[in-house]
């Protein structure tokens, strides 16, 4: 994470003004481009193995060069954008809605299911992010699923805190007294009239944290709990290589320079956006 | 016919503090009252009380009376609340920019509340909002009813704030200092419009304000408050010309002449009293030039002036007083 968000810091300083938001979205949909032609543009079968092409190098026939199975590296990243990107949207979009929508109501209700809904989430911040994590994939069983479900189950809490506190300052404005007025129920107020107003923090947030999101997965792929070979993800495909580093690096280069690229790309959307609508996350 | 009768509200904060006390209020179908007072005398709070939408928590309504078309809204469950607000009580606030809502355009605005209290198609309740802002006097209503409100100047906005509040046709309008925010010129705008909309709609309306200026341009009836308590009302020719408590006197003592003047503005000397101390007897008494041991002693009631229609004070010498030192502006600001 604090690669990328050095990167996009560094771009910030120099890309011209306001065009990280354009370079960011350029970025990510590139890369969704090439996720969803995979199948035309990719040269080989991402886990077709070729005995006579181990750990050949980048050259004219294998441009990013083999793995020890003979893999074509090239078509491994491109197959693993597939994977990726739904890990970036799935693992963000689940704790985003959950989370505003916890945050929205705590922070509208108040009292005692505030408190509640806030020491539920001091006991969830209280373990580290990724320990905690892992302990959820360790009890369900590795796998895609088990992440969405870890990822949901502790990556609320921060959108939670962040849409509580906007509601919070939002529900003493004039426009919710005048919705009052109107005769509207507290539940259409809360989510017609004042989530829509602070919403705008939590989408710059959820850009940044698909960042964590990514990493996430890709480390979680690492330890062999999420995505499990033969199928390409970066992750993994970075955990695969560690072993030949020193003899063959092209095995975790090109796919960890896949990660940091995503990665900035959704660093950039999200500096751009806090630009934007004048929030930072 | 009485649309709205309030007697003796009574209003108190967690502490037991009076905040409003004892207030009575009476109103017909399309009249205009004016409801005057320092800030935090109790104006909001008193119509807060009447869509029993009181601001901050611990206020609650101690006692008294709110009947609205003949019916006792202190009864209403919270759903039947609901159907009055908006529907038959319209409120319009005194800032629009904070009041509207920022991410939302201005027509939906109108629109829900016809959607939410009539059951109108989108369709419909657009092309009404689109008549609506039409009426409140918004040019090209057909291109703004589309706009955010940050695409509107303050005038405007308050124009499209009325058109908010009037979107469910309301019978009781409450105008909370609508024009304090606003420049002379667009405040006389909006005060003009709210006189038209109360001629062509019979629409009832309460202005809050602490400018006397503006209630005796648009008021039929005036009512005073002082710490809580109604220390006067009656007709505006009636209150302004021969005011009866010393209070108002006071207050329109203190309002700028029309032809300039000489020396320093006359004002009244002292602090309104905050809530937790307010004097014993008449909550006036310590800022009064007139206040005698009576005053002290005890609380005086609202009775009804010698003479003059509907004109009632509560002041234990209003009677052995003579009537107020007429000064030249103040005729003028009565037939204005």
């Amino acid at each position: 994470m604090s690669a990328a968000t050095g990167i996009a810091r560094v771009g910030r300083r120099a890309l011209p003004r306001g065009s990280t938001l354009s370079v960011g979205i350029a970025i990510l949909a590139g890369w969704l481009l090439l996720a969803l032609l995979c199948p035309w543009i990719a040269p080989y079968d991402p886990i077709a193995q070729d005995a006579d092409a181990t750990l050949l190098p980048p050259h004219a026939a294998h441009l990013f060069g083999t793995d020890n199975f003979g893999r074509d590296l090239l078509s491994r990243v491109l197959w693993g954008a597939r994977v990726d990107l739904q890990m970036c949207v799935v693992g963000v979009a689940f704790p985003f809605v959950f989370g505003t929508v916890i945050g929205a109501v705590s922070g509208y209700v108040g009292g005692v299911l505030d408190t509640l809904l806030m020491r539920l989430i001091d006991i969830v911040l209280a373990f580290p992010f990724l320990v905690l994590m892992l302990a959820i994939i360790t009890i369900l069983g590795p796998g895609l699923g088990s992440f969405y479900i870890a990822m949901a189950l502790v990556g609320w809490v921060s959108y939670a805190r962040l849409v509580r506190a906007q509601v919070l300052t939002l529900k003493q404005r004039g426009f919710v007294v005048a919705a009052r007025s109107l005769g509207y129920r507290r539940g259409r107020i809360l989510f017609l009239h004042l989530l829509p107003n602070a919403l705008t923090s939590s989408i710059v947030f959820a850009m940044s944290d698909c960042v964590l999101v990514l990493l996430s997965g890709a480390s979680v792929s690492y330890l062999g709990l999420g995505v499990q070979p033969p199928t390409a993800e970066w992750g993994v495909m970075v955990a695969e290589g560690q072993g030949f580093i020193t003899t063959a690096w092209w095995i975790t280069t090109f796919p960890g320079f896949a990660i940091v690229v995503l990665a900035t790309g959704f660093s950039f959307v999200a500096d751009g956006l806090g630009d934007r609508l004048g929030a930072r996350p | 016919m009485t649309l709205l009768h309030v007697r003796d509200l009574t209003i108190e904060d967690r502490a037991g503090a009076a905040l409003v006390d004892g207030v009575s209020l009476s109103m017909r179908a399309g009249e205009i009252l004016g409801l005057v007072g320092e800030s935090g005398s109790g104006k909001t709070i008193t119509c807060r009380a009447l869509m029993r939408l009181l601001p901050g928590q611990g206020l609650a309504i101690r006692g008294g009376e709110i009947r609205f078309d003949g019916a006792d809204v202190l009864a209403y469950s919270e759903a039947q609340m609901r159907a009055v607000r908006g529907r038959h009580i319209g409120m319009i606030f005194q800032n629009p920019a904070s009041h509207m809502n920022p991410v939302m355009t201005v027509g939906r605005q109108i629109a829900e509340g016809r959607r939410l209290h009539f059951g109108a198609s989108r369709r419909e309740a657009r092309g009404h909002a689109v008549e609506l802002l039409r009426q409140v006097g918004i040019p090209d209503p057909a291109r703004r009813v589309d706009h955010y409100p940050h695409e509107f100047s303050g005038g405007m906005l308050q124009r499209a704030m009325i058109a908010v509040a009037l979107a469910c046709e309301p019978r009781l309008l409450i105008a909370d200092e609508p024009t304090t925010a606003l420049d002379v010129t667009v405040q006389m705008q909006i005060l003009r419009l709210l006189q038209d909309l109360r001629d062509r709609l019979g629409l009832a309306v309460i202005f809050i304000t602490h400018d006397l200026g503006v209630v005796a341009q648009t008021c039929d009836r005036i009512a005073v408050m002082y710490a809580g308590r109604l220390c006067e009302s009656g007709g505006k020719r009636d209150v302004l010309a021969a005011p009866l408590h010393p209070y108002t006197q006071g207050l329109i003592d203190c309002q700028p002449s029309s032809e300039g003047g000489v020396g320093p503005m006359p004002t009244i000397l002292g602090q309104p009293p905050v809530a937790s101390r307010f004097p014993a007897g008449c909550r006036f008494h310590p800022r009064c030039g007139h206040a005698t041991a009576q005053c002290e002693a005890g609380q005086p009631s609202m009775r009804m002036a010698a003479g003059a229609d509907g004109h009632s004070v509560a002041c234990h010498h209003a009677a052995d007083r003579p009537r107020a030192v007429t000064r030249p502006d103040r005729d003028a600001i009565a037939s204005a």
